[in-house]
């Protein structure tokens, strides 16, 4: 082959300064993994040296999806920032809105009206079913099961449908605003969502006989990419990642915000910190956000669904804030610092795949190469999130 | 002994995985085959947004061209334009109704420089659809309700520039059709 | 003169590798739209149906497409190796049909190492996935090739084990021998053997690259694996062989176990298809119902579960064939 065709093969920066270690022993191997490769979900990188199957040493490489996000924050007014949040997360984009409306609120002082609380706490639920099932497709997905992916779309769908009737959208919403959200629930949503609940029961069921129980699934995720809680202190893990390592966090639990304190719920912990284990705290997490949703609609009370006295625009005290919320993938946390104009002067999202991303290059490490995909998987990575 | 019953547990789940597929091998399909059936649940749908005329006139739109729509836009996909009626218009009152969203004094607790009474007359509402983010602040924020979600799922293009509309002239020939129907 | 040259041996021969290799062609289009239909069913959809009445036409339509696609040698590849694979992945696919009985009469070659004969040709596949991941010039290609060696060696061993029980106890390696000792449903080897069958099929599963066993293409972690590279009819003989290799386990698993054309009513030839495309459709559901195993996994299975287990097997057949005599 002529020399400036192999000189093609050589890779770019990334590679290349990730030459193999000298001091390692034997021949090891530079291996890509991504942007594209079909269990990175998206656009992450990963790149790996590798001793035969072995993993040396991996390094995630970012930025193949970075939007500003942080930075169109401080060129748009606090209202026109409210379609950004749902594109953030795409797969728990009601947790973001709920970020960034919180923080809102919280820096000009809005009171919410209960009945949009209550909305706001059934939709941002069942966007988190919505959010776990398709992880849970993607995951078995990775692990080479093909089916239980359809399975769980099929329950997706019926999600979407209901989020739908009152969203308008079916998976960017940018449905909740200043001191409520855009439109209020009806009996018809309220009644689909008690047959959804009812359907999703017996379905539950089904996933854990399909994959659950599954001897060849739990070969792939017990005692896969054990993460110690010191490990996820380090690393600011948090959500099921790290509940699945023992530490029941949860924000909702211990920085109760809206109507999170008046209901009662569960909050599942693992033990070893396996893969298994966040397999398994998500799977009851799913449980429990149908617990929530039943207990709010029960308790769903009469009012509007927006607060009658805002002000005509939004422009805060001069002053900081932080707001947090616990989305799908952990801790979902929204800073603001407002110079008084119309304009926020910075905005920082604080999004849990970022932090939950960099266990993995330290995870992966002496791992084969299937288990590393089982370790990623099981982190439920949101590519748009990490690079925001 | 034990180590036989977990292998006999485990070859177990192995069976119960394939009795879940058979099952639902057995079930009636539910996806929708598009040209042949289409979904029902499209009453919530967002189309692109589109004017809403007086009840009285549906040549007409409701529109007072405050542009609080136009300002609120995230994407900056609305733009108006409208003449005044009347000489005598001071030129500092050559404006829109209202002032951009971010002029507002500070803690002047959101309000607004009172309205001049100056009669505006709407030339065309463009809508660059392309930008749009179907966010519906500009639906919600209207001030007389001049604007609403069209409901055409099957909207295709074959360029950029069928997704620029001048909504006005919609809203027209939409009411021309309609009053021709009427006449008829 | 026809007549004549086919009761010769030679022409007998020829005539049946023509036969197999049209059965084959038209095969892989059945078990496409067989593949595609029953995974559809299961993810409650319909499946491919658009091209023809029901789709059936789908797999032709597939198959033009994949002749149409443009053939391309990866950047520093060894064009020989690389297109050297495919063939020897699918020529020996033809030779292994020759000696399967699939009906009383209908038997490519009558020969009496007929399944050692099948044995040693199905093994050359491994060969063949390695040379495609070696010559392709890809990280992943190399990881499936090596993947490939240790799926062999894990397999072969034990599916040798299981078959051999068999054949300790018919006394012959002729596969029309073996299906003649059995006649009717209990004498099938089946019931007489039934953990000699669950070894060999776990093992032909193995042996087939099929899921949860697909580990040299894994496309989750190897993106494609040793086929990465190839494209257009490349891959379409690489796909063509594997259901193939699918019809062959199963047909030797008929054979062995099920009594080959053994049944009532039907001409046997019937009973043989039948039973083959049972198995084939087991083989389908295993791959839409499960994960994949790690390549480690499917070693300990092999080794620790398997070989023990087929040689205690094997074992008991040799000392129940002794009493019995």
């Amino acid at each position: 082959m002529p020399h400036d065709a192999m000189s093609k093969l050589v890779g770019d920066y990334y590679t290349t300064h990730f030459t193999p270690d000298p001091t390692s022993e034997g021949d090891t191997l530079i291996l890509n993994l991504g942007p594209q490769h079909p269990s990175t979900h998206g656009v992450l990188r990963v790149v790996v040296e590798m001793d035969g199957e072995y993993i040396r040493r991996s390094e995630p490489v970012l930025g193949y999806i970075h939007r500003m996000h942080e930075k169109m924050g401080e060129v748009k007014t606090y209202l026109q920032y409210l379609p950004n949040m749902g594109r953030v997360d795409y797969l728990h984009a009601l947790a973001w809105n709920w970020a960034y409306v919180g923080a809102v609120e919280k820096l000009m002082g809005i009171k919410v009206p209960p009945r949009a609380e209550y909305i706001r706490t059934i939709t941002c639920e069942l966007n988190r079913i919505s959010s776990h099932l398709l992880w849970w497709g993607a995951y078995i997905l990775d692990l080479g099961g093909i089916t239980p992916i359809f399975y769980a779309f099929a329950d997706r769908e019926r999600i979407m449908d209901i989020l739908q009737r009152v969203t308008g959208a079916r998976l960017t919403y940018c449905y909740y605003r200043f001191g409520g959200v855009s439109a209020d629930i009806d009996d018809d949503f309220i009644k689909e969502t008690r047959e959804f609940l009812q359907h999703f029961k017996t379905r539950l069921p089904i996933y854990h006989g399909l994959v659950t129980g599954n001897v060849i699934l739990r070969g792939r995720c017990e005692d896969i990419g054990v993460l110690p809680v010191e490990m996820c202190r380090r690393y600011g893990a948090t959500g099921p990642v790290l509940r699945g390592s023992g530490v029941a966090y949860d924000t909702r639990r211990f920085e109760p915000y809206s109507v999170y304190d008046q209901l009662e719920f569960d909050v599942p912990v693992g033990k070893n910190g396996d893969a298994m284990d966040r397999y398994d705290v998500r799977m009851a997490e799913m449980v429990q956000s149908v617990r929530i949703i039943e207990q709010a609609l029960d308790a769903l009370p009469a009012g509007p669904h927006v607060s009658p006295d805002l002000p005509e625009r939004f422009i805060p005290e001069k002053g900081e804030v932080y707001f947090a919320v616990e989305g799908a993938r952990g801790k979902i946390g929204v800073y603001i610092l407002s110079d008084g104009t119309a304009k926020p002067y910075r905005l920082k999202l604080r999004s849990p795949s970022f932090s939950n991303l960099h266990v993995f290059a330290e995870l992966a490490q002496g791992t084969l190469l299937a288990d590393a995909i089982s370790i990623m998987g099981s982190l439920d990575l949101v590519i748009p999130e990490i690079d925001r | 002994m034990k180590t036989i019953g977990q292998t006999i547990k485990s070859l177990w789940s192995l069976i119960v995985g394939l009795k879940i597929t058979t099952v639902e091998f057995c079930k009636p399909q539910i996806t929708v085959h598009f040209p042949r059936k289409e979904v029902t649940n499209l009453g919530s749908y967002r189309g692109h947004i589109d004017l809403v005329p007086l009840a009285n006139d549906p040549q007409t739109p409701r529109c007072i061209m405050c542009g609080y729509c136009a300002d609120t836009c995230p994407s900056g996909c609305i733009s108006l334009k409208f003449h005044m009626v009347g000489e005598e218009v001071n030129p500092e009152q050559r404006r829109r109704l209202l002032l951009g969203l971010d002029v507002a004094v500070p803690r002047s607790g959101g309000k607004t420089p009172p309205p001049d009474k100056i009669e505006r007359v709407l030339d065309g509402f463009h809508l660059n659809y392309n930008y749009c983010s179907l966010c519906g602040l500009c639906v919600q924020g209207c001030p007389v309700g001049s604007l609403a979600f069209s409901r055409d799922s099957y909207l295709v293009g074959r360029a950029r520039q069928d997704f620029e509309f001048d909504l006005l002239a919609r809203l027209k020939s939409r009411a021309g059709t309609n009053s021709g129907k009427a006449a008829a | 003169m026809i007549i004549e040259l086919l009761a010769t041996p030679l022409g007998h021969t020829v005539a049946a590798l023509v036969a197999i290799l049209a059965f084959l062609g038209l095969n892989g289009l059945v078990m496409v739209y067989m593949e595609r239909k029953v995974c559809g069913f299961i993810q409650l959809r319909p499946g491919p149906f658009e091209v023809g009445p029901r789709g059936l036409l789908q797999p032709v339509a597939d198959a033009l497409k994949l002749v149409g696609k443009q053939l391309v040698t990866p950047l520093g590849a060894d064009a020989l190796l690389f297109w050297l694979a495919p063939f020897i992945s699918f020529a020996p696919v033809a030779i292994c049909f020759l000696p399967i009985p699939f009906g009383p009469i209908a038997t490519g070659m009558e020969m009496n190492l007929g399944l050692l004969l099948i044995l040693a040709f199905s093994g050359l596949n491994a060969l063949s996935l390695v040379l495609a991941g070696w010559g392709s010039n890809n990280k992943y290609g190399l990881l499936g090739a090596a993947r490939a060696v240790a799926q062999s060696v894990a397999y072969e061993v034990p599916l040798l084990l299981s078959v051999l029980a068999i054949a300790f106890q018919a006394g012959s390696l002729n596969l029309s021998t073996i299906v003649e000792g059995q006649k009717g449903i209990l004498s099938w080897n089946l019931f007489v053997q039934p953990l000699a069958f669950v070894i060999y099929f776990i093992s032909a599963t193995a042996e087939t690259n099929r899921a949860p066993f697909d580990l040299p293409e894994a496309e989750s972690e190897l993106t494609a694996g040793f086929h990465t590279e190839y494209s257009g009819m490349g891959f379409g003989i690489f796909f063509l062989a594997e259901y193939s290799y699918m019809i062959v386990v199963c047909a030797v698993a008929t054979a062995l176990f099920l009594g080959g054309y053994d049944g009532p009513f039907a001409p046997g030839i019937w009973w043989f298809l039948a039973k083959v495309f049972f198995l084939v459709l087991i083989l389908m559901f295993f791959r839409w119902t499960f994960p994949r195993v790690r390549f480690d996994q499917l070693l300990n299975i092999c080794w620790k579960w398997l070989i023990p287990l087929g040689l205690a097997n094997l074992v008991a057949t040799a000392l129940v064939m002794k009493l019995v005599k």
